[in-house]
């Protein structure tokens, strides 16, 4: 295997595993930052990967090749919907943040394998035949060296996450809605004060985040697992928290932090073709992300980088 | 909105989610056209209507006593310990390899050994996340998400790649224990029509009654609970928050640890690999909850919760529900309990039957003077302060 090619494939590998953690590290951003903590990203996603699948499976033969990114948008507008529980519990009913979002996580796999069940009277769906497969990038994967590690034979989906992950960034701290939306998580009475409509904005973060997470979830199914069952998200929700903490709360930092732990991800499971990886135990690439969010947040102490009003509730007094 | 005293109001509150819950269950099944009257009765009738279903329910409800206990012990002390799944696995994992390991020792020592081992091992896991709390300041309802996530590899790499083979039988699975390790008891299986009942039930009783001893009658219980109710104040009055945190911490996760030791050594009599963070650690978080983290509450949340789990089953082959509704109320549930500002809307406290005046009719109270604060009973003719 030459460098090139090596290369290449340790790309490609890490934008597929990534693809998912970014988009709903991103959701996880959003909702922090608007003052709603959101461990609930692993119960979305699930929401996300079965609507998907049930989409794909349903109108493959109707859409061809356009079935997965339908399928996403499918997994993302459920997932959408799937987080108004969340908010509505947490903005209106001043539910505790973590309980709430604990509801989402252990409400998601058992109502989609029930559903599971009550269509295809079994516990998993059969495989789908549309997934997202590998893509060349037009124009760009002609490039010499660069085309061939990046742009082709890649995850389109990837692509999309970062184009994505630029224009939320942009959102959030280059327009008046995000500078609100920040705000609120901040100190929401000072934004309360100012005219700032406080859960209109907790909204827009959770629902976004829903969105976001939804779609993550769709893209996981369709592009990795193939399927829906019980097993299928597995922790991803919860790396995608992990890579919120560790990118500091911003979407930028949500992003690298995905790729990274998109590439350890990858590296467990193409590390046996890696030459000076064969020896490396796996179990060091599964727990890294873990890890190192337990030492990030320790070596942040004192630096006060979470949004001040995560996890408060805002009690607007009559 | 309905009056109703500050007492009525804490039973009603879980009364009211669970039949909610088991409402919402009913409706879904009713959008997917099963019958739920059918699906309810076939449920209850499998868990409590022979010998089998209630050991069954028993053993069931053991171990999610011990990761109750455990995650109400650090809510006491004012933490979210999400990492029960973690704490249980570790803990299930050592007693089962000490136990395998040492098949020679006698039984008074080896089983205490092992269900302590366990323990330990929980503890372990909870008190790196006690530790950064107190040291650190580091958010436990991360850390322990984290940790879930570490240990479930960690035990994955263990038991595969560490673990003798002569302890396993091929890759996923340990062989099973030897009877001087076990909680198996020949008489109390057979009373329960041979179900996996075992002695994990008397220690999860004693597991009840420790943590209401430990949290009504004991200082240590009341620094927790001070700890948690004001860290600043207790600190003020002389407590340790850092000592307090950690040690509610390891308590935790000692119990939690037992939760795993319990299904090592009581249910399964192995330890197999696990993929995804285990059952009884979100059950024994959402037991906890629903039980308000009262002692009564969780022995009597576990057995609910163990009604739907392993009345499931029956009503999965009776009546054709797939099992997957049970998460589904369980959840509901837990929804309802966030969610309990509802009632503070629907439910008024009836302040005239609940803060009775302390003082007897003829003293009074004293001006406060801010020093010895306003509880100072004068007589009528008494000198003025």
């Amino acid at each position: 295997m030459n460098l090139t090619s090596l290369l290449a494939l340790i790309v490609s590998s890490t934008l597929v595993y990534s693809a998912p953690l970014i988009l709903a590290s991103l959701g996880g951003v959003y909702s922090e930052n608007s003052g709603i903590v959101n461990i609930g990203l692993e119960g979305i996603m699930t929401i996300g990967a079965f609507t998907s699948i049930i989409f794909n499976l349903t109108f493959a033969q109707d859409f061809g090749a356009a079935t997965p990114w339908l399928g996403a948008l499918v997994g993302a507008i459920f997932g959408l919907i799937f987080s108004l529980l969340h908010a509505f519990a947490t903005i209106n009913l001043h539910a505790d943040h973590i309980i709430s979002g604990t509801v989402l996580n252990l409400l998601a796999p058992p109502l989609g394998v029930f559903l599971i069940k009550a269509i295809y009277e079994k516990g998993q769906t059969p495989n789908i035949t549309a997934n997202f497969g590998y893509t060349n990038i037009p124009g760009l994967a002609d490039i010499p060296v660069i085309g061939k590690v990046f742009f082709t034979n890649t995850s389109a989906p990837a692509w999309l996450a970062i184009i994505i992950t630029v224009l939320l960034w942009w959102i959030l701290y280059k327009t008046r809605i995000g500078l609100r939306l920040r705000s609120t998580g901040e100190n929401p009475q000072a934004a309360d004060t100012l005219g700032v409509n406080v859960y209109k904005m907790r909204y827009i973060g959770v629902l976004t985040s829903g969105f976001m997470a939804g779609l993550g979830g769709a893209v996981f199914a369709q592009s990795i697992s193939g399927n829906f069952s019980i097993s299928t998200i597995v922790g991803q929700g919860f790396m995608a928290l992990a890579a919120v903490i560790f990118g500091k709360w911003n979407p930028i930092g949500a992003m690298l932090s995905s790729l990274f732990f998109g590439f350890a991800q990858s590296l467990s499971i193409i590390g046996n073709q890696l030459p000076g990886f064969e020896k490396i135990p796996t179990v060091y690439m599964q727990i890294a992300p873990y890890v190192i969010t337990i030492v990030v947040l320790v070596v942040f102490l004192g630096k006060s980088v979470a949004p001040a009003a995560a996890g408060v509730n805002y009690i607007k007094s009559k | 909105m309905i009056k109703v005293s500050a007492k009525t109001k804490r039973y009603l509150v879980p009364i009211i989610s669970v039949i909610a819950g088991f409402l919402i269950g009913a409706i879904i099944m009713l959008i997917w056209s099963y019958n739920p009257i059918t699906a309810y009765s076939s449920m209850f009738a499998s868990a409590l209507g022979n010998m089998n279903g209630l050991g069954e329910t028993i053993r069931e409800a053991t171990p999610l006593i011990f990761t109750a206990v455990g995650f109400a012990i650090a809510s006491k002390a004012g933490f979210f310990n999400i990492g029960l799944p973690g704490q249980a696995q570790a803990g299930w994992l050592t007693s089962v390899w000490i136990v395998l390991a040492n098949p020679t020792l006698p039984k008074y020592i080896l089983l205490p050994l092992a269900i302590l081992a366990g323990a330990l091992a929980g503890a372990i896991v909870a008190g790196i996340a006690g530790f950064l709390r107190a040291y650190f300041g580091t958010n436990e309802v991360i850390t322990t998400i984290m940790l879930n996530y570490i240990v479930l590899y960690l035990c994955q790499y263990l038991m595969q790649q560490v673990m003798p083979e002569s302890l396993r039988n091929g890759a996923d699975t340990t062989k099973d224990i030897p009877a001087n390790g076990s909680l198996h008891l020949d008489w109390l299986s057979h009373l329960f029509g041979d179900s996996r009942i075992n002695a994990g039930i008397f220690l999860g009783i004693g597991a009840i009654l420790i943590y209401w001893f430990l949290m009504k009658k004991t200082t240590v219980g009341f620094e927790i609970k001070a700890v948690g109710l004001n860290p600043f104040a207790s600190r003020y009055a002389g407590i340790s928050a850092k000592k307090n945190i950690i040690l509610s911490m390891l308590l935790s996760g000692g119990f939690a640890g037992i939760g795993g030791v319990v299904q090592g050594l009581g249910t399964y009599q192995n330890y197999f690999t696990q993929t995804s963070s285990i059952n009884i650690g979100w059950d024994g978080l959402s037991v906890a909850l629903l039980g308000n983290s009262t002692a009564i509450g969780i022995l009597i949340a576990s057995l609910l919760f163990s009604i739907l789990k392993i009345g499931g089953l029956g009503m999965q082959t009776v009546a054709g529900v797939p099992y997957e509704i049970v998460s589904i109320v369980i959840a509901a549930i837990i929804f309802f309990i966030a969610i309990k500002y509802v009632f503070e809307l629907l439910f008024a406290v009836n302040k005239t039957a609940s803060y009775k005046h302390p003082l007897k009719k003829g003293t009074e109270i004293g001006p406060n003077n801010g020093v010895d604060g306003p509880n100072i009973k004068l007589q009528k003719e008494g000198p003025v302060l």
